[in-house]
């Protein structure tokens, strides 16, 4: 579109919304920017225009703003990244200006920041496992190269321990390639980003990586934009420069949070707990932002994080996430508590694509089995242990007895782990069957025949009861 | 043609005013990308459009022409093994020219323009025909011959065929009635919103053989019935649909990814080309079409996409098949309904859901059933319809999971302890229901075993026996019960096991033919029968929990199809270890 169009007809303002009256030729989703009377320039987005009536939000908020002084200019265009490989260890702001004092970027191109979406046609199924030597999720929850695995957390478990302890592990087996880490903050503080920052900088990832940073005390409205840009600045490493690609978009919370806010503002028709109708396909729009494509060398892996509110997994936040992400990892303040790092929830923990990643020639050909076991075993046990905590010990038979110290030992030897300990899956997938010994062979019906004589530790022998 | 312009963009509604002659459901191209959209409101000379592609840069005074048809799919030779967007735009088409991202305001033809199929004519010069008749046919796929039939609303005398390699836009015959004579091409078109017309609706009395044990055995359904299956997130929706579309025993899969996600469209694209039905041994993608529109795709042609999916599926039931459609989720259908009509500003009804929603979704599962086909010929089809239901926090006091249960005859529930566990299908087995029992009865007694349905209650029985004995158990432990109650949990916990539990991605229990689903109950059944009479002899239960036969009963899934004469061997196994006692 041509020249910028500037208009002084502010009408009203009203939170992160403000309305401008006897506009023309103006379009839906355009930017805009807002220039006030102290010279100050800040952004926003068409979001409804109606006749000569543009409705603007403004992501850096409406502090200092007045009717009389704003003059609003639309500039014709969606909001646009301006992409480079020189972004690589830099560290951007929510709205992707430079703020680490480091020289502006020279685009290569500048790309619009919505994306447009993959073609099915086009997507390669992820199927490459990733080993990240964490036992929990290597075993259980198995991660492949272009999945969307987000973590469910809650306030003050370690989730960034966890995610910075996975960016600093994660391997695709006998394979050198390049990589690179995207990372996206809305509104966490600074001493969590701090914590990532010197992470990164410790193992040399930052050379690696790309930062958007909207802290707590950023504007909150900008939220809406930083994942937006941390993903296509990824789709243009992954797709353009052939990059595999790591995404950690933290804290997703505070973005849903962003979105109720407009919501509100505009006075929508709220959806369940407040936020808007349209956030699972709002949600859609970045967590689908993931993949392969047939033929490209790149991948993009995104790790989200969300902390849900009130530990419920049935808010709004985790479950529509978890309605498109593909599994989750969900920390459990009860495995926190009694000191089990990484504290994974093994059981509500999921991996849609673990199948397509595991097996002979991938991990081993016993991964499924095994896995499958310890899932039902442990799930039994956390039975039988409630049963003792109402019945005591002496009302379990045997055999529960069994699943009780079965489960206590998966917690504590193979959910258990050093944040700098990084297992090879073989060592996990053997950690299995050690703990399965303490089984007769008739209790693992989930296990073939073929596998206890393939894989089966030498010397050791099911107790046979 | 006529023109009117954009006064209104907000999201994926559009209003525009002087939209003349205009009517209700008609497509229109908005703005100057020429954007699909549909009406869904009219008021005095405005009209409510919503636009199936992204509306980011379009604004006021754009121009929106209408394009005077409603919605409609074409129907014809191309349909199998290909895979269309909500407004039927095959995406293969797409890619070509767009890229590995689709781009916006495409409008390409729907099924290939340029291939030629052979048609071969079965009616000749002088034949009366009506609407549904069999002009000819199509050898589409080694799998699905397209029967090519009169269009709804024509009839008369035959006065032009030919046999010979046409494309879809070539006219094969020709009718006279009245005086006036039309063409009639391989294709037709139907609007989408509209029930496709049949002679009679029949009751459904044969169950869709879906391989599933506990659909099939416990929970089954008709073919030309209904189902749902709701269930939270990670319950197996997704899985327990593409199980669906893989093995049952349906002539035709319509699948509908309405508003899911992108791989798991991509796994049946590049799966079911690999994958041998059953039956004939060909390829799954044979006798497949796939409708995609994901989460990330725009919600109005989400909200198409239903109702694209259910059409193809039954121009197909009109030529006599057997057709089955998976729409997953249909949760996505209603909340893009929810979104238009917050954009309407309708009043809502519960949830923020408008109040027609009821309506709509008994509408859409009434277009399921068993049909004598519009046709001059006896020629029956069917058409039955499972939908997945995706309710907030998986509660089911969700609206769309209530107005489905209304309509439905079949509830799988989906329980997110089972899947914890990974028993799968996680398939609750105590408030999961089937209405379709009675129909099916006499075909399963008959074709299958007289016993069958026995021995399904009295399993069933066991199950709900094992619930509220688990309850005592909880409150006073196990050594409390009697041997017979012990026995119970003891089958109970076998038939959990070795019978519900069926894993999707192996090979050998992926699929469990009727006949090996009867063996397989009555194995488990038997030694209950047989351990129960034990135990009133005064045998110890213990010991006859022990039995090396019961590892064999574990593994009896494994099985294979080809070698079930195994199970009789096991009976008698069993009797003879229970005599030996
Ligand atoms: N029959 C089955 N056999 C083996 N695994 C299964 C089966 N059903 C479900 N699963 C497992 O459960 C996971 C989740 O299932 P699925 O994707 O079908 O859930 P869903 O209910 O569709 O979830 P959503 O609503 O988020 O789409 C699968 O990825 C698979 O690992
Ligand atoms: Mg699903």
């Amino acid at each position: 579109m041509s020249k910028a169009k500037e208009y002084s007809t502010v009408t009203s303002i009203a939170g992160p919304l403000l309305m401008v009256e006897h506009t023309a030729g103006i379009k839906y989703d355009e930017i805009a920017e807002i220039i006030l009377k102290n010279g100050e320039v800040r952004h926003g987005r068409v979001l409804e225009i109606n006749q000569d009536k543009a409705l603007i939000q403004l992501f850096e908020g409406s502090m200092g703003l007045n009717l009389a002084d704003s003059r609003v200019r639309f500039l014709g265009k969606s909001l646009e990244l301006g992409v480079s490989l020189d972004m690589l260890g830099r560290i951007f702001n929510g709205l992707g200006h430079p703020i680490d004092k480091g020289p502006d970027i020279i685009p290569e191109s500048k790309l619009d920041i919505n994306g447009l979406s993959i073609n099915p046609c086009a997507r390669d199924y992820p199927n490459e496992f990733i080993q990240t030597g964490i036992s929990a999720i290597d075993g259980m929850t198995t991660l492949v190269r272009g999945q969307k695995l987000p973590i469910f957390s809650a306030a003050g478990l370690p989730h960034n321990e966890l995610a910075a302890q996975i960016a600093r592990q994660a391997k695709v087996l006998g394979q050198e390639e390049q990589f690179a880490v995207v990372f996206g903050a809305m509104g966490i503080t600074f001493e969590e980003a701090d914590y990532f920052i010197t992470d990164f900088k410790k193992t040399g990832a930052i050379e690696r990586a790309v930062l958007f940073m909207n802290l707590a005390d950023d504007p909150a409205i900008e939220r809406i934009a930083t994942p937006r840009m941390a993903l296509t600045c990824a789709e243009y490493l992954a797709f353009e420069k052939g990059m595999h690609v790591l995404v950690i978009l933290t804290d997703m919370t505070n973005y849903c949070e962003a979105l109720r806010q407009i919501s509100a503002a505009r006075k929508e028709i709220p959806g369940r707990r407040g936020y808007p109708g349209y956030m699972y396909t709002d949600l859609a729009t970045i967590y689908e932002r993931a993949g392969r494509i047939i033929g490209q060398k790149g991948s993009i892996t995104q790790f989200p994080i969300l902390t849900m509110p009130e530990d419920d997994k049935t808010h709004p936040i985790p479950d529509l996430t978890g309605y498109i992400t593909e599994g989750q990892v969900i920390l459990s303040r009860e495995l926190h508590r009694r000191s089990i790092y990484p504290p994974i929830d093994i059981l509500p923990s999921l991996s849609r694509l673990k199948e397509k990643g595991i097996g002979e020639n991938k991990t081993r050909g016993d991964h499924g089995s095994v896995t499958s076991q310890i899932f039902s075993s442990y799930a039994r046990g956390k039975e039988v242990k409630e049963l003792a905590v109402i019945l005591g010990e002496a009302a379990l038979t045997e055999t529960d007895k069994i699943y009780a110290r079965f489960s206590d030992d998966l917690e504590a030897t193979f959910i258990s782990q050093k944040e700098d300990d990084e297992r090879s899956i073989a060592d996990t997938l053997d950690l299995c069957w050690k703990l399965l010994l303490l089984f007769p062979r008739n209790e693992l019906k989930r296990i073939k025949d073929a596998d206890i004589e393939k894989y089966y530790l030498k010397g050791q022998q099911f107790e046979d009861k | 043609m006529n023109g009117g312009k954009i006064v209104k963009v907000s999201g994926p509604l559009v209003i525009a005013s002087d939209l003349t002659e205009v009517k209700m459901y008609d497509v229109v191209k908005v703005g100057l990308p020429q954007l699909i959209g549909e009406v869904i409101g009219l008021d005095g000379n405005t009209a409510f459009i919503q636009v199936y592609e992204e509306t980011s840069g379009v604004g006021p005074e754009e121009p929106v022409i209408s394009t005077g048809e409603p919605l409609s799919v074409e129907l014809g030779p191309g349909l199998i093994g290909g895979i269309y967007d909500g407004i039927q735009r095959p995406l293969t088409v797409i890619q070509q020219m767009s890229g590995n991202w689709i781009a916006r305001g495409i409008d390409i033809p729907k099924l290939d323009r340029k291939k030629k199929w052979t048609f071969k004519a079965k009616v000749s010069k002088g034949d009366q025909v009506v609407t549904g008749d069999i002009i000819g046919t199509v050898q589409e796929t080694e799998l699905v011959e397209q029967k090519i039939m009169v269009p709804p609303g024509l009839a008369g005398e035959v006065t032009m065929i030919k046999s010979g390699d046409f494309s879809v836009e070539e006219v094969v015959c020709q009718l006279k009635q009245d005086g006036q004579s039309a063409d009639i091409k391989m294709a037709q078109r139907w609007p989408v919103r509209k029930m496709r017309p049949v002679k009679e609706k029949l009751p459904p009395v044969e169950p869709l053989v879906t391989g599933q044990r506990v659909i099939d055995t416990f929970f089954p359904v008709a073919k030309g019935g209904t189902a749902c299956i709701p269930g939270p997130f990670g319950s197996g929706k997704t899985v327990v649909q593409h199980q669906l579309a893989k093995w049952a025993d349906a002539q035709i899969i319509v699948y509908v990814g309405c508003g899911e996600r992108g791989n798991e469209m991509t796994d049946v694209l590049m799966e079911f080309p690999q994958l041998k039905d059953p039956r004939s041994g060909e390829p799954l993608i044979k006798r497949t079409v796939l409708i995609a529109n994901t989460s990330n795709m725009p919600v109005s042609a989400r909200e198409a996409s239903v109702y694209t999916g259910i059409t193809i599926a039954e121009y197909f039931r009109d030529m006599g098949y057997t057709v089955a459609l998976m729409a997953d989720s249909t949760s996505r259908w209603a909340e893009a309904l929810r979104e238009m009509s917050g954009r309407l500003e309708e009043m809502p009804g519960e949830e923020g859901y408008p109040a027609y929603l009821s309506m709509r979704l008994a509408e859409f599962y009434e277009r399921a059933g068993k049909v004598k086909c519009a046709c001059s010929e006896d020629r029956e089809g069917s058409l039955s319809v499972v939908g997945a239901v995706s309710p907030p926090g998986g509660d089911l006091s969700d609206p769309v999971v209530q107005s489905t249960l209304r309509v439905v005859k079949v509830f799988w529930s989906l329980d997110d302890k089972l899947a914890y566990m990974r028993h799968f299908p996680a398939i609750n087995w105590l408030s999961s229901y089937s209405l379709y029992l009675d129909n099916i009865s006499d075909y399963l007694g008959k074709r299958i075993s007289p016993d069958f349905l026995a021995l399904r209650r009295e399993a069933i029985k066991l199950l709900q026996d094992e619930a509220s004995l688990e309850e005592i158990v909880r409150l006073v432990g196990v050594e409390s019960l009697s041997p017979n109650d012990r026995l119970t949990l003891a089958t109970a916990k076998s038939l959990r096991e070795d019978f519900l539990h069926q894993m999707a991605f192996d090979p050998e229990d992926t699929y469990t033919s009727l006949q090996k689903q009867h063996l397989l109950l009555k194995l488990i059944m038997h030694f209950h029968h047989l351990a129960k009479a034990a135990v009133s002899r005064k045998l110890n239960l213990d010991e006859i929990l022990k039995y090396k036969v019961r590892e064999k009963i574990a593994k009896a899934k494994y099985i294979p199809e080809n070698n079930l004469k195994i199970f009789n061997e096991l009976l008698n196994e069993i009797e003879n270890v229970f005599k030996a006692v």
